[in-house]
């Protein structure tokens, strides 16, 4: 039942820091080809810098609950994807930085190298997210004392030993990537105003045709990979619910942001990316992180779980800090709603 | 170079360079919450000028430290993995915890005091900026709660396969170290923010550039460090070295370089200990203020090294030993010049005082080094252990992680915060260039 329960809590944790930080992340790619002038690229920065890092803390927030409710999987998985993990890292301190630092600089050269990193720094992002995913879907070559080490890449094949990178896990991370961008630009078309409201709006179509042939892509993908994704699905089938909401949200997602109701549209993409990841957790449940080399050693939620006291104890704290945590970030949202005013950014 | 060793210089050198960024954050955060109150009780513009100052170069110095912060997260589970699968049940509690407690908290009012004060009220500005300062000092509870279960384990059982299994939570949290090192860490802190005003203040003065708020500065600044100057030493520094001595008796004396036991110990001002010959060279020593300042009383018996097997002797004694001598040897100067200056300040004198506003100048960075020697100190004097007593520093490692991959993380790392350590340099540079006076184009402000 803790078990139950501590899974279902670190997926949410995930899915506020993908909902939250994506919009964020999908602003940053789109930085640099939709906004055109200085003004715009104050306007779309002034709509995240207030709230970027809160969301970042939903990926620390969530680490460090996955760390004490499951310690083996945490540290099966961070010393095995140790060298992705630190890209990740050195993209996160790059994002930030440059993201923080363009507004205290006032000379364009080093403004627009800045802004290049932002950009780069958060494309590549999205593409690792989504390719961290992938790689948890797929399984990884977990050792008999549960540990592994996965190169970069091997052969581009998922196998017994593949590496971070191969074909399957590409698209996770063009999924991730385009999703995103998706989320990025139905924000601006939320938040910002004029022109670049306009461009935003007008980039979402063609974002939107590429997602759907990703989306049902990834999905027969992930079947062919991983065949044992299904049986949840088959066992209980009303969690068919979950695929439904992903092609409901779709379509949200196209229809109001054609009848320019952005705060919908921007919902239903929230809504999407809920559905997808409910959906890949429940695909691996009861399983953490499935092995290549056998399932006798897949890391599973009753060979990770911390200690009852533990588990006890954490609850309660978690439910009170994170009622405040959300309090903190609905009273901020709140402060900062409606269009974004560049102006403002100057601090 | 073998595993073992890349693990440990990858986490010690992104350890401390991260803590260079949130001394000054949490310093400077309280002396923030200190000039927007005179701000808000006197509804002066110029010290609600100098708060947005401020505001400005601590959200500068804030992202240094949010950026360089979450690496030190991972690296528990990336290259401590080993250590975190054992003790994840206890220790990564209060690391969730400070993520849940602290930083939602901090990161969400940081946004409303930088980017919010013309959407808020002034009395709703001062309790963002107020939130920060709680939301800071939180984060440093929590983490320094994980370090002093690392020094000193309590509240836990362990379970036949050797996992840590967390028996109170009130106990972890509560942990005796965990309050003695808490008081001495943040005391540590307002010395960062303090000397970092002082030294702005004086800038300013020495410049003839923006001196009204040099003033300013040098009064909170000096005001703060004649306090936790005194604060550092007595009685958070004492006691801190009376439970070192009480719970890691090889640390104290690897700390002191006392080689052999000894009744009413002498203390060690200078010198360079010898591991061959067990001596300190060339000391200059004091008879029994050793024994006195641990035990109350000059008769009482210290136990030098000889006393322990040597492979329980911290691994890096001489850099124990250094670190430790110039973290203290600082804090007699730290105190030493702000009670010059504080005297001064009373007389209003200090502002004409050309060269203690120097040596206040200069002496900024010199509470980073104490504060990284203090760091060093601790966590050089629990070596061998990683978790004291219990589980070996070589045990923790992520073993599966080469060498080679590790040292090639860790060049990358000292690659990019190379990099962000020069742009930090000239972005703080520059706000404090410009100083606190709006820079509104042709508004005019004309020099006097
Ligand atoms: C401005 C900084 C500063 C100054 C002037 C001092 N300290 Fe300190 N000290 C620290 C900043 C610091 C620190 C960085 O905050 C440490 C590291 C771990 C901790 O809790 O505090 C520390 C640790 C530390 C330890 C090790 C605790 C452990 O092993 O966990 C001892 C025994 C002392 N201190 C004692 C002193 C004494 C006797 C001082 C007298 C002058 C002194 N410190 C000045
Ligand atoms: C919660 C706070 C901290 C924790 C949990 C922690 C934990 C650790 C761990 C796991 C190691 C590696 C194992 C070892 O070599 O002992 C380590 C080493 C080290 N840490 Fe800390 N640390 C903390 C804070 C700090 C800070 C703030 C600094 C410095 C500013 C620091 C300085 C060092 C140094 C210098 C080493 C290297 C020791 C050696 O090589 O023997 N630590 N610490
Ligand atoms: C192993 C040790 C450490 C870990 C895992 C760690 C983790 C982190 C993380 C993840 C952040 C970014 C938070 C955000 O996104 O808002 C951060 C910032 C911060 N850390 Fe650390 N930290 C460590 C050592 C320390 C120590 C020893 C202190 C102080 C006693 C400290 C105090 C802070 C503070 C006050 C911040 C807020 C940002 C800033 O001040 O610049 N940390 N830390």
């Amino acid at each position: 039942m803790m078990g139950f329960l501590w899974f279902w809590l670190v997926a949410v944790m995930i899915v506020g820091y993908v909902v939250l930080d994506g919009f964020d992340l999908g602003v940053g790619v789109l930085h640099m080809f939709l906004m055109r002038t200085e003004a715009e690229r104050k306007a779309a920065l002034a709509s995240i810098g207030p709230v970027w890092d809160g969301n970042e803390v939903w990926l620390l927030a969530g680490g460090g609950t996955l760390y004490f409710a499951f310690p083996l999987l945490y540290a099966s998985a961070f010393s095995g994807f140790y060298l992705p993990l630190m890209i990740v890292l050195w993209l996160l301190i790059l994002r930030g930085v440059s993201l923080e630092m363009r507004n205290h600089i006032d000379v364009g050269v080093w403004r627009s190298l800045l802004d290049g990193v932002f950009g780069f720094s958060s494309a590549l992002l999205t593409i690792f997210f989504g390719a961290a995913l992938a790689n948890v879907l797929r399984g990884v070559p977990i050792n008999a004392d549960g540990y592994f080490f996965l190169p970069l890449w091997t052969n581009w094949q998922p196998g017994v030993s593949p590496g971070i990178l191969d074909w399957y896990t590409v698209i996770g991370g063009l999924v991730a990537f385009t999703a995103l961008t998706l989320h990025g630009a139905l924000w601006l078309a939320l938040k910002t105003s004029g022109d670049l409201e306009q461009r935003a709006r007008n980039v979402v179509s063609p974002l939107w045709l590429i997602l759907v042939s990703l989306t049902i892509v990834s999905l027969f993908a992930t079947i062919a990979v991983r065949p044992a994704s299904m049986d949840n699905y088959f066992n209980y089938p009303v969690t068919f619910v979950i695929p439904a909401g992903v092609i409901a949200s779709l379509i949200g997602v196209w229809l109001w942001n054609r009848k320019g109701e952005p705060l919908k549209a921007f919902l239903a993409s929230c809504l999407y990316l809920f559905f997808m990841l409910a959906g890949a957790c429940w695909g691996l449940y009861p399983v953490l992180l499935p092995a290549t080399t056998g399932s006798a050693n897949d890391i599973t939620l009753t060979r990770a779980i911390s200690g009852p006291h533990t588990l006890a104890v954490g609850l309660a704290w978690w439910i009170f800090g994170m009622i405040l945590a959300i309090g903190y970030e609905v009273f901020v949202y709140s402060r900062f709603k409606g269009k974004a005013d560049a102006a403002a950014s100057g601090h | 170079m073998n595993a073992e060793i890349i693990h440990r210089l990858h986490f010690a050198f992104t350890v401390t360079y991260h803590y260079l960024f949130p001394q000054l954050t949490m310093g400077l955060a309280l002396l923030i919450v200190v000039i927007k109150t005179v701000a808000l009780r006197t509804g002066s513009e110029v010290w609600d000028r100098a708060a947005r100052f401020w505001g400005r170069i601590f959200g500068i110095n804030f992202i240094m430290g949010v950026v360089t912060g979450i690496p030190m997260e991972f690296q528990f589970g990336t290259n401590w993995a080993r250590f975190s699968r054992l003790s994840g049940g206890v220790i990564g509690q209060p690391l969730a915890m400070e993520g849940v407690f602290s930083f939602f908290l901090e990161s969400a009012f940081l946004g409303l005091f930088l980017y919010g004060e013309k959407r808020i009220s002034p009395r709703l500005h001062w309790f963002s900026a107020f939130m920060v300062w709680l939301g800071s000092w939180i984060s440093g509870f929590f983490i320094i709660v994980t370090d002093a279960w690392m020094q000193h384990p309590v509240g836990y059982t362990r379970a036949l396969d050797g996992h840590f299994e967390m028996l109170s939570f009130w106990q972890l949290l509560l942990n005796p170290w965990a309050i003695f090192q808490y008081m001495h860490n943040m005391t540590g802190a307002v010395i960062t923010g303090a000397f970092v005003m002082s030294a702005v203040g004086a800038f300013y003065l020495l410049e003839g550039h923006s001196e009204e708020y040099g003033r300013i500065f040098l009064k909170v600044g000096v005001i703060a460090g004649v306090i936790s100057s005194i604060l550092i030493i007595f009685p958070t520094g004492d006691l801190a070295g009376k439970y070192v001595a009480q719970n890691q008796p090889a640390a104290i004396a690897a700390m002191e370089g006392l080689f052999s036991s000894q009744v009413g110990a002498p203390i060690v001002l200078m010198g360079q200990p010898n591991e061959e010959t067990g001596q300190i060279d060339n000391p200059i020593v004091v008879n029994d203020v050793l024994s006195f300042l641990i035990y109350g009383t000059t008769k009482a018996e210290v136990k030098g090294l000889d006393q322990f097997p040597r492979d329980q002797w911290p691994t890096a004694l001489p850099l124990l030993f250094y670190a430790y001598h110039i973290m203290a040897g600082l804090g007699t100067w730290f105190v030493l010049l702000m009670l010059v200056s504080a005297f001064l300040l009373w007389r209003g004198r200090l502002a004409t005082s050309r060269w203690v506003l120097w040596a206040l100048l200069l002496s900024f960075p010199l509470p980073y080094i104490a504060n990284t020697a203090g760091w060093m100190t601790a966590e050089l004097g629990r070596q061998p252990w990683l978790i004291y007593g219990l589980m070996r520093t070589s045990e923790g490692f992520s073993d599966t992680v080469s060498a080679s991959n590790g040292l090639f993380t860790l060049l990358g790392f000292m690659g990019l915060y190379t990099l962000l350590g020069l742009l930090f340099t000239v972005l703080v540079y520059r706000e404090i260039d410009v100083g606190p006076e709006p820079k509104i184009a042709g508004a005019a402000v004309h020099a006097d």
